[in-house]
């Protein structure tokens, strides 16, 4: 090697004291950083927090923040699929899930996942739906318990901690139902399908299995206002059941806050007329005309959230919202809910 | 089915087909003299007198004098154009608003947890336009304000490291085209035939460029430890901060840390500012607004690692970490809700893609898969990316079964349901790379079916 790039190697060198890479950009993390980020939770428990929460409390916590959409006994199944659900002391004795193996039988998360990590991880990371990161630890613990005696994994007066949940790994009636065995995790693994590329006279004949029987031919809307109206492949027309003014329509001069409806989820829960889990927007709007507050009084429900007015579901508060989407969706609803 | 009625823009025949055949055969093989162009003149004449006394709409046949679309001149012909820039951001056309993406009805009861398809039925090429990207959330997508992302990897690396937008665009930068597929692609279509078109059946695909820094270079820069670190978990910064383990052999392989897209940055429905590329891998692991890298030494077993993205096999078991994309194609168009203007020629063309390298070539069945004819590949053919096929048609009007299969170059052979369904039962809803069949009925609507 040459003095003079001995040198510049030197110089190099002793100019990135920290790392060779690339002056200048990035930088360390904080172990402030980390910890405010690092927030997952593996199936050994690192990362767990310590903490605790009882079902009692976690029951009432459930009532509250997780009803509305999943039901409550978590077996739900109006929103989400069911959570809990389909394990037996059975599977809880042998860590497989029989009713897996049975077509006809819901699947429920309980019944699927096999680690408890994956739960609490799960609720503590992404729940409640509309408020994701806003529970306590304890509350994750107590939320987990309730759901966890549920499904009879544990009893009534459990506290669930950091101490005790690697117990109730071992009584997770899914524990063992993973397999790892396939081909598709490496990138040269072996494929479970053999096809052969024959060319002809491969079989005999042709024969239909299955195909859309007429009544579903309109399930997805006017087909032929999914295809380009010119060139040689024209959508079929189908009566459309409705796909169709959600895609693409555009809201009239007095319609409906589409935008602040769906991007707040409201339409997942109220049908424009009709009730979907919640009241329709016109029968809301109907039943609150004649009232003199009217726009306080939706403000407030909007807001707030409320229950027992349309039935037993209760419509969760929508913190969210800003001042000028609620005034949106109040002042349709309270001029009429037109659309 | 009134086929008509569905040819509003059918190209009307040119004035020579109410010339004899004879006459036409002597004019090719002997020119246009004086004599011939007089006998032409005079049949147009007696053809527009004709047609003038027809009544309205009485024929679909050919106008008089010609095209009224070639002979009457249109608005944009003799008009002032509108502006530069007077849409600074470019827009399709009015006339092509039928193809955008769609929600399935009935498949997700919240529309943050949802799908909305690609329209496959009317794209072109390797490159999905990006406002057709298709779109899976799991929380709803967020806009991020891209001067506040960040970027931190931790874990098992000798400096946890934290990147700005501003740090992560300085760094050397790839361009790679690669197909995204989310694994429940086709989820639909397991057990039996579902839904009627191909933006339903496939339409979870995606082909792009995309740019950004290969994971491998911020791994090292934060000093990974690879001998330890046999895993990694991707992490987003939306709502549901979704989390998905890669193994690290395919990380240092090809994966990018991407900001832009066909062009430009992300789309927010697609990440913006920051999201991972893993090609080949299917789309849920491709986290989106990804906020943080972790390096550890055992899978995470996320919740959609455990709860969703398993593969339901019969015996009871679940398939975890099957992500890889096995070869599949579909023939785009003609496909399903489809119809045939006429008999004759027709270019029918399709999509190949495989999560383990190129596709090495694409046969098309037009009788349901008893005879094959291979395809022509359009290039580029590119590794872990969507490739092109065309395969030239005559359709004599009697019914068919049209078919794709995709041979990738490690020799694997796109399954038929049959042999799919005999591994893996009809349950597993993921991972669905069958064959797929569209007939083409004697009235030339073509429907979803299974063979």
């Amino acid at each position: 090697m040459s003095m003079r790039r001995l040198l510049t190697l030197l110089l190099a060198t002793s100019s990135f004291a920290v790392h060779a890479g690339y002056p200048g950009v990035g930088r360390d993390a904080t172990p402030a950083e980390v910890k405010a980020w690092d927030i997952d939770v593996r199936p050994d428990f690192k990362g767990l927090p310590p903490g605790s929460g009882s079902v009692e409390d976690g029951e009432e916590l459930w009532i509250e923040k997780c009803s509305s959409c999943h039901g409550d006994f978590g077996d739900a199944n109006h929103v989400f699929p069911p959570l809990i659900g389909n394990t037996t002391a059975e599977d809880i004795k042998t860590g497989h899930v029989a009713s897996l193996k049975d077509p006809g039988r819901v699947r429920t998360t309980i019944a699927k996942v096999d680690t408890v990590s994956t739960l609490w991880d799960f609720i503590n990371r992404a729940m409640p739906w509309n408020a994701p990161k806003s529970l306590s630890t304890d509350e994750v613990y107590a939320i987990l318990a309730y759901l966890l005696n549920l499904a009879e994994i544990v009893p009534m007066d459990y506290v669930l901690s950091n101490e005790n949940i690697a117990e109730v790994q071992e009584r997770m009636p899914n524990r063992y139902g993973m397999t790892r065995d396939h081909g598709m995790w490496e990138i040269d693994g072996k494929p479970d399908t053999h096809n052969k590329a024959c060319m002809k006279r491969c079989k005999p004949e042709a024969v239909i299995t299955s195909s859309l029987p007429d009544y579903a031919r309109g399930a997805n809307g006017d087909l032929s206002k999914q295809n380009r109206e010119y060139g040689p492949f024209r959508g079929v027309p189908t009566p459309g059941e409705g796909g169709d003014e959600a895609a693409a329509g555009a809201p009239a001069a007095d319609g409906p806050p589409n935008d602040v409806l769906s991007a707040n989820g409201c339409t997942s829960c109220h049908g424009l007329d009709h009730k979907v889990i919640g009241p329709g927007f016109a029968e809301v709007a109907a039943k609150y005309a004649e009232r003199e507050d009217v726009k306080t009084y939706l403000s407030g429900k909007i807001r707030s959230g409320g229950s027992g007015t349309w039935g037993p579901i209760p419509m969760p508060p929508q913190p969210q919202l800003s001042d000028a989407d609620l005034k949106s969706v109040v002042d349709w609803l309270s001029s009429g809910a037109h659309h | 089915m009134n086929l008509k009625k569905i040819r509003p823009g059918r190209l009307r025949k040119a004035p020579e087909s109410f010339l004899d055949a004879e006459f036409i055969a002597d004019v090719k093989q002997n020119g246009f003299d004086e004599e011939r162009r007089a006998f032409l003149r005079k049949s147009f004449l007696a053809a527009s007198a004709a047609m003038a006394a027809a009544p309205l709409g009485g024929a679909l046949a050919a106008a008089p004098e010609g095209d009224p679309d070639i002979l009457n001149l249109p608005s944009w012909t003799t008009s002032l154009g509108k502006p530069v820039a007077s849409r600074p951001y470019g827009m399709p056309a009015k006339y092509e608003s039928n193809l955008v993406r769609r929600e399935s009805p009935g498949l997700a009861s919240v529309s943050q947890a949802s799908v909305a398809f690609t329209p496959l039925q009317g794209m072109f090429g390797i490159i999905t336009a990006s406002g057709l990207h298709y779109e899976r959330h799991h929380q709803g997508w967020q806009e991020i304000d891209p001067s506040r992302h960040r970027l931190m990897i931790n874990g098992l690396v000798k400096r946890p490291r934290v990147y700005t937008m501003d740090d992560l665009m300085r760094l050397p930068s790839v361009s790679r085209i690669h197909f995204l597929e989310c694994g429940a692609n086709s989820a639909m279509e397991w057990g039996n035939v579902a839904v009627p078109t191909v933006q339903y059946t496939h339409g979870m695909l995606s082909g792009s460029e995309f740019t950004g820094v290969l994971l491998s270079t911020l791994l090292e820069d934060a000093g990974v430890d690879l001998k330890r670190g046999k895993y990694l978990l991707a992490e987003g910064a939306d709502g549901s901060s979704m989390t998905r383990t890669l193994p690290m052999e395919r990380v240092m392989d090809d994966c990018l840390v991407a900001y832009g897209m066909n062009g430009e940055m992300l789309r927010p429905e697609n990440g913006y500012p920051l999201r991972l590329v893993a090609p080949g891998i299917q789309g849920v692991s491709w986290v989106k607004w990804l906020r943080r890298i972790e390096v550890g030494d055992m899978p995470w077993n996320a919740k959609d690692e455990t709860s969703q993205y398993a593969d339901l096999m019969p015996d009871g078991m679940q398939r975890q970490y099957a992500t890889i994309q096995e070869a599949k194609s579909v023939i785009t168009t003609p496909s399903g809700g489809q119809m045939l203007i006429d008999k004759g020629f027709f270019n029918v063309s399709g999509l190949a893609w495989s999560g383990r390298g190129r596709i090495k070539r694409v046969d098309v069945s037009f009788d349901g898969g008893i005879n094959w004819r291979t395809a022509r590949l359009e290039q580029p053919v590119l590794p872990k990316a969507l490739t092109r096929f065309n395969i030239d048609w005559v359709w004599d009007g009697s019914p068919a079964i049209l078919q794709s299969r995709a041979i990738d170059e490690t020799g694997f052979v796109q399954p038929t349901y049959e042999q799919l369904r005999a591994v893996r039962g009809s349950r597993s809803v993921y991972h669905n790379n069958a064959i797929q069949s569209w007939k083409v009925a004697e009235s030339g609507e073509v429907s979803n079916v299974h063979v």
